[in-house]
């Protein structure tokens, strides 16, 4: 809320932007632990805290956190390995509940109180993870289909005309080596980075219009500010599950395709 | 505050699409922590324990299974025997009643046998006492005969009156031996 307020302090309503995304050092004079970088690591703390609660003496007959648990796990393998890996998706499975899980708590801390940022909306986030898959796809893809293989499975479809060839392979090869991870990455941080300005700019009306200037003609502006930002909280929630479940499902279809030519 | 931030924010360029190079570090840290711990050595656990589960469920239904057979296997054995029990009791109980049926008809055929027998024992008997008596009476006969007619002879007929007096004595003597005898 500091920033809010530091940032609505002039006279005039200004919307936020991108300075919600420049946090200062915590600790002055450590310039690399900033907000995001403390949220990152609390993430993993509690990812892994929570996954070693729910696995580390899982019991044939779940009891408490094993529940709840289970139940990303079957969620990421019924929804997200099976699908794409089929037969592989156990061997899988240890990456992609990795992902699945950082990726859902990266992106809830844009809605947990007081801390309120999405971890992904900053792109180093993502670029880790899209980059990972990214070297991981190749490799399987060399490893699995030969470097010729890969490269003629990718760019050269069978059964197609031969002057298909000629538009089809610049536009695979570009869309499978450069586009896929570009956007793998871009998707997650644009949807955080876009989530978390609406949710400031909403919560800004509120405070702005109800605290900063309270006015009989804006009083009904700032309550509805503050009526949507409860709503877009809620929105936020869904977005920040459907993009830890896409970001992952990608990645199990990118690993699938390597395996296994496409076509 | 507002300064630092605009002034970090112009340091780094201030492009959202440029990442920080100490995030990416401490993107990467996180990463791996998370794949290590979760990733190497939690899912490999849960997975050993979804497939026990698996069979543990599959081992359970099984075994519902063979102790349903066997129930039934065993449910048919006692009916078997049962059967068995209850034909081997009316075959003996048939037995019984022939056997009863068999020993009365000897025991009735003996006791006829024996009796006759007995009648037949009593015929005997009688027949020689008759003989017996028969033989007796005649030498007794000849002998009165000759004794009653030398005394007819012997004695001269007087009167009546003796005569009816030797024959009553005859026949009291008659009587008498005849009792003696007996």
């Amino acid at each position: 809320m500091s920033t809010l307020t530091l940032l609505a302090s002039g006279d005039e309503f200004t919307p936020p932007g991108l300075e919600l995304f420049d946090l200062p050092p915590i600790i002055p004079g450590v310039d690399w632990f900033t907000k995001p970088v403390l949220l990152a690591l609390l993430s993993t703390l509690i990812v892994v805290v929570f996954c070693w609660s729910a696995f580390a003496n899982p019991k044939i007959v779940p009891r408490g956190v094993q529940n709840v648990a289970e139940m990303g796990y079957m969620f990421v393998r019924d929804q997200v390995a099976r699908p794409f890996l089929g037969k592989d998706a156990d061997r899988w499975m240890g990456l992609l509940l990795s992902i699945f899980f950082l990726v859902w708590i990266w992106n809830l801390m844009g809605v947990v109180p007081v801390l309120q940022f999405p971890v992904a909306s900053h792109i180093a986030f993502p670029i880790v993870l899209a980059v990972s898959i990214y070297v991981l796809k190749v490799y399987l893809g060399v490893k699995h289909q030969g470097p010729v293989g890969y490269f003629k499975n990718m760019m050269f479809p069978p059964g197609l005309p031969k002057a298909i060839y000629v538009l089809l392979a610049p536009i695979e090869f570009l869309s499978n080596m450069i586009i896929a991870p570009f956007t793998h990455a871009v998707r997650l941080f644009a949807n955080m980075f876009a989530g978390h300005i609406i949710l400031a700019f909403f919560s800004m009306v509120g405070f702005w219009f109800l605290f900063e200037k309270l006015t009989p003609l804006g009083a009904p502006l700032g309550v509805v500010g503050v009526l949507m930002t409860i709503a877009m909280t809620g929105f936020e929630m869904f977005i920040q599950f459907l993009q830890a479940f896409l970001f992952s499902m990608l990645a199990a279809m990118y690993i699938g395709n390597s395996l296994h030519a496409e076509h | 505050m507002i300064q630092a931030a605009s002034l970090l924010a112009a340091e780094e360029g201030g492009n959202p699409l440029i990442p920080h190079t100490y995030e990416l570090v401490v993107g990467v840290f996180a990463f791996l922590v998370v794949l290590i711990v979760v990733g190497k050595i939690l899912t490999p656990r849960i997975q050993k324990t979804l497939v026990e589960r698996t069979e543990a469920i599959e081992g359970g239904i099984q075994k519902a299974q063979d102790a349903q057979a066997e129930a039934q296997t065993l449910l048919k054995q006692y009916k078997d025997q049962l059967a068995e029990a209850r034909h081997e009791a009316s075959r003996l109980r048939e037995e019984a009643r022939e056997q009863g049926a068999q020993i009365k008809a000897e025991l009735r055929e003996e006791a006829q046998a024996e009796a006759r027998r007995l009648v037949e024992a009593a015929h005997i008997q009688i027949e020689a006492d008759r003989q017996q008596a028969f033989a007796q009476l005649r030498s007794e006969i000849g002998r009165l005969s000759t004794d009653l007619a030398s005394r007819i002879v012997g004695e001269s007929l007087e009167d009546e009156a003796r005569q009816r007096r030797t024959v009553d004595r005859f026949l009291e003597e008659l009587e008498s031996s005849s009792a003696a005898v007996r």
